[in-house]
């Protein structure tokens, strides 16, 4: 009885500890990427609100973004199915957080190592398409609509190579946990550099395709430019996006920022190594080195969305179905065989 | 074991939370006037069904419930609702027929056969060498159970064809 209550307590109070981590986690680093992409197309588009405001640096530019949203009237338009709407900005941002609970950011911090750790990742990403899809029809708009409709279309064709090019790597790794992937290519690496015992990570040796398929694809998973077709303002409005504002917009936009933080952690787990650095013990500088590879991910994503054009939706069907898939499966064909032969 | 022992275990608890939850939405499925309701109302109860899994230790059939059902078939339902029409409130098709009580003896039928057959097979019997790692359901597949398999990937395969073939029109000769 006794040792049940005990049980009992440790169970809900470690799911708490748990769930509050993997949160605040979640949205300091979605405020910290929100300022970095502030800063940087700041720099490279010469815009002047991220240097001044607050004085100095710009600081205080995401804070005063945020407390504008927050301040903002929480409309729901009155044809709009009231419930749908409401639960569907929510259903968006928990399937990113979710995703976070198996970001490995050294052997032992990481909410929970499980088997399936990629597999996992995978599938709770993809209910993600489904808040999308909720927000475009229940705001009874037209632009929204077709703007739900085109992001579901984008995120289910894009979600194969993706999820294709994770599959050449747990090929190569022969697992599908986390820390077991990026134990692969750090302590007990299958492919060192000659002579000495340091660990090439997977980008390195052979995955380069596998790893481009899949920052494509996360961009285009992400709808950030160049896949910005679904929130395309010249020709929708703002898509799926168009009725919403105030804190529920809020959390469409801190989902697509934590999912930019969610998707570079998991590529840098699959092919840069993870907390992995040789000569620096992962226990203590784990977290760091992790944090590097991601933001240097980050930084790219954002370097894209400043530098490159739209394209055009057929274009984006085209690639996905016509090149992406094709070549990932080749790339699994070729890993497969290379894994048996070498 | 008196009702204080059974809720006091985390387990219980959690269990009795998802059932309930699942029977409600299973339940709004069917009765609910709008044909998107329905679908939405089915994640819910599809999640819920992932969650069991969990509970169970079956991770891989819990991730794939979620991948495919939710993930891909929903999504379509969704997709194919859509982009064919988009009823927001009271939907002007009727979602009822005719046969709604045989379609309820059948369905209450197959509810009655399943729950008895899995209890009288197991029982209360505890099954403590399940194959629940992702690598030791891929031994078997590939060893044990590699006909089936072949035969479930190419029965599929007849069917992608299949419904290419009658969705595509014929050129007009």
């Amino acid at each position: 009885m006794t040792l049940a209550i005990a049980l009992f307590d440790n169970f809900w109070v470690l799911l708490t500890v748990k769930l509050l981590a993997v949160v605040l986690v979640l949205i300091g680093f979605s405020l910290v990427i929100i300022y970095a992409e502030l800063k940087i197309m700041a720099h490279m588009q010469a815009r002047i609100g991220p240097w001044f405001a607050g004085g100095r640096y710009g600081w205080a530019q995401p804070l005063a973004d945020a407390l504008k949203f927050l301040q903002k009237e929480d409309l729901v338009p009155l044809e709009a199915d009231s419930p749908v709407f409401r639960i569907a900005p929510a259903v968006s941002l928990m399937s990113t957080v979710a995703v976070f609970v198996i970001v490995p950011f050294s052997p032992t911090l990481i909410a929970e190592d499980l088997d399936l750790g990629v597999f996992y990742a995978l599938a709770v990403g993809s209910i993600g398409t489904l808040g999308v899809l909720m927000a475009g029809w229940s705001s009874a708009n037209k632009y929204s609509l077709m703007g739900g409709l085109r992001a579901a279309a984008q995120l289910i064709a894009y979600e194969l190579p993706m999820v294709l090019a994770a599959a050449a790597v747990v090929v190569q790794a022969g697992t599908m946990s986390m820390a077991g992937i990026v134990d692969a290519q750090g302590p007990d690496a299958l492919f060192t550099i000659p002579g000495t015992d340091i660990g090439l990570p997977f980008v390195m040796v052979g995955q380069i395709v596998a790893f481009v398929i899949f920052m494509i694809a996360a961009l285009a998973e992400l709808s950030r430019i160049p896949f910005d077709m679904p929130i395309a303002e010249s020709e929708l409005v703002f898509g799926y996006l168009t009725e919403y504002s105030g804190i529920r917009f809020t959390m469409f936009f801190l989902a697509e920022y934590a999912g930019m933080f969610a998707m570079s952690a998991i590529a840098t787990t699959l092919f840069l190594g993870g907390w992995y650095f040789p000569g620096l013990n992962p226990s203590v500088f784990g977290p760091a080195v992790m944090m590097a590879k991601v933001s240097l991910l980050v930084f790219v994503m954002i370097w894209v969305r400043v530098t490159w054009p739209r394209l055009r939706e057929d274009q984006l069907q085209s690639a996905a179905w016509r090149y992406l898939i094709p070549l990932a499966l080749g790339n699994i064909l070729v890993t497969a065989v290379l894994k048996v032969v070498l | 074991m008196s009702f204080t022992d059974w809720i006091t275990d985390a387990r219980n608890v959690v269990f009795l939370v998802i059932a309930l939850v699942m029977v409600g939405a299973a339940v709004v499925v069917v009765a609910t006037r709008n044909v998107v309701h329905a679908a939405l109302t089915l994640v819910v109860a599809l999640a819920g069904s992932a969650a069991l899994f969990v509970m169970l230790g079956a991770e891989f059939v819990a991730w794939t419930v979620v991948l495919v059902y939710i993930g891909a078939v929903v999504v379509l339902f969704l997709f194919g609702i859509m982009i064919t029409r988009a009823p927001i409130g009271r939907d002007s098709v009727r979602l009822d027929h005719v046969r709604r009580w045989p379609a309820a003896l059948i369905a209450a039928s197959v509810f009655g056969v399943m729950a008895w057959s899995t209890t009288a097979a197991f029982g209360g019997e505890e099954i403590s060498d399940g194959v629940l790692k992702a690598e030791n359901i891929g031994d078997l597949l590939f060893s044990r159970y590699v006909i089936p398999f072949e035969a479930v990937s190419f029965v599929l395969l007849a069917a992608l064809v299949g419904g290419i073939v009658l969705a595509r029109k014929d050129p007009d000769r």
